[in-house]
């Protein structure tokens, strides 16, 4: 098991490195997210205030797109000089590779979030800090949910011609169960009567999502990923 | 696959399909509805096809995925299919109560919602078959394995998101007379679904023998 763990270490430490010199996925995803909650704002904003409850959807929608942004490019890197090839040949278990890049992207995320959250309670007047606890767990548990899927069909996906289109088209109508929770879960929180034992509900269901597809993807990942 | 089920389940569902319309006929109306009840008797059939379709996909899938036994991976393929077309019969006859049950021809009620995420799941599928290019079989079997472990988290989020459906407990309650044509239809169904799967199959096997064909003829 520590062994496990430390492969998956090795591989979240590499591309935190690779990540801390050339900034790229963190600069193009933050840039991309901010820049989709800003036309959301065109959308939805009418005669100077945002209309009522849009919240919940832009923020989630936003965290939907830039994290497809963020998991198409977590592969590419590898496809450079063959690198894939490499780390699925080194003499490691292979589910820890997933688990590396999984950590990963969920760091990355985190930090796009803590921009976007930010945006949304600003410029649609959002209570979202009200209960910052929940809202963590909304969040973290529902990210963990979209690219726990993510990462596993961004890393199938590497090989074939279409991945640009292919990845959103898969992972949509996948992970619509997150967005439904995690949508539902924050407009229980930022209504005008926050209902607390919704948001509890929603934060229970998303962790048994979490639990059900990391383990499927922990398990499907070594047979998809074998040529 | 086997050649001789085909006909066999084909006369079958045959069978059942002349002598179901009978019996929905011989149904005694329903009260507040009417008329327009009778499209359940299609309705909730091509459901439950789609869903046991599903089935079959994901268990194949995962067959394939650690066995590598191609009939599986063609089973899969048919399955997916199979359940596309039947969710768009559900997903027709559905409105088509709808809007006279309801009053209007969509409504975002639980059950119709996770008929089309399935649906989605499903073409996703199939465009994942199509486009996907060499390799796309494994790939898709990855996705088939996801689709079936979304379907409870799909009908639990959805479910309570919102509901005016008809719950699924009014099934098993129904009285004899609505209950005896909608079993028999589903049977039907069922038997069907099984017909086209053979058949299916078969194609996609055969598929894969000319293919192997022509790489033979390249390398000689």
């Amino acid at each position: 098991m520590s062994e496990f763990l430390r492969v998956a270490w090795l591989v979240v430490r590499k591309d935190l490195r690779v990540e801390l010199r050339s900034k790229e996925l963190l600069f193009t995803t933050l840039f991309f997210a901010v820049s989709c909650v800003l036309v959301f704002a065109f959308g939805f904003v009418r005669g100077g205030r945002a209309v009522d409850g849009a919240a919940p959807g832009i923020l989630w929608i936003a965290i939907a797109f830039s994290g497809t942004l963020a998991l198409g490019r977590a592969f590419e890197r590898e496809r450079y000089h063959d690198a894939l090839r490499g780390l699925l040949m080194a003499p490691v278990d292979r589910p820890a590779i997933y688990l590396g890049k999984l950590v990963g992207l969920l760091l990355l995320l985190t930090v796009v979030e803590a921009v976007l959250v930010t945006m949304v309670a600003f410029l649609f007047q959002a209570p979202l800090f009200q209960y910052p606890f929940r809202l963590y767990a909304l969040l973290s548990l529902g990210t963990i949910g979209f690219i726990s899927v993510g990462t596993l069909f961004s890393a199938m996906l590497v090989r074939t011609r279409n991945r640009a289109v292919l990845l959103p088209v898969l992972l949509y109508p996948v992970t619509i169960p997150v967005l439904i929770m995690g949508v539902s879960g924050t407009a229980a929180l930022v209504q005008p009567e926050p209902d607390l034992a919704m948001a509890r509900l929603w934060i229970t269901l998303l962790l048994f999502f979490d639990v059900v597809f990391v383990t499927l993807a922990l398990w499907t990942f070594e047979p998809v990923m074998t040529e | 696959m086997n050649r001789r089920l085909f006909p066999l389940l084909t006369g079958l569902s045959l069978v059942i399909f002349v002598t179901a319309p009978i019996l929905i006929v011989r149904a005694p109306y329903e009260s507040t509805m009417g008329l327009v009840q009778k499209i359940f008797y299609f309705h909730f059939p091509s459901w439950m096809a789609m869903f046991f379709t599903i089935f079959i996909l994901g268990i194949s899938s995962v067959i394939y995925l650690f066995r590598r036994k191609p009939v599986a991976d063609r089973l899969a393929v048919a399955a997916a299919e199979l359940a596309v077309v039947f969710g768009l019969m559900g997903l027709i006859t559905g409105p088509l109560w709808g809007i006279k049950a309801w009053g209007v021809w969509w409504q975002w009620d639980a059950r119709l919602t996770m008929a089309v995420i399935l649906e989605l799941i499903l073409v996703a599928y199939l465009l994942l078959r199509q486009y996907g290019g060499p390799g796309s079989d494994r790939l898709a079997a990855g996705l088939g394995v996801f689709a079936m472990a979304n379907v409870p988290f799909l009908y639990i989020s959805t479910e309570i998101w919102r509901t005016v459906h008809p719950r699924t407990s009014v099934v098993p309650t129904l009285p004899v007379d609505f209950g005896i044509p909608l079993w028999w239809s589903f049977t039907g169904f069922i038997v069907l679904c099984l017909a086209l799967l053979t058949a299916r199959g078969r194609l996609e096997e055969q598929r894969a023998a000319v293919d192997k064909l022509y790489l033979a003829l390249e390398e000689e």
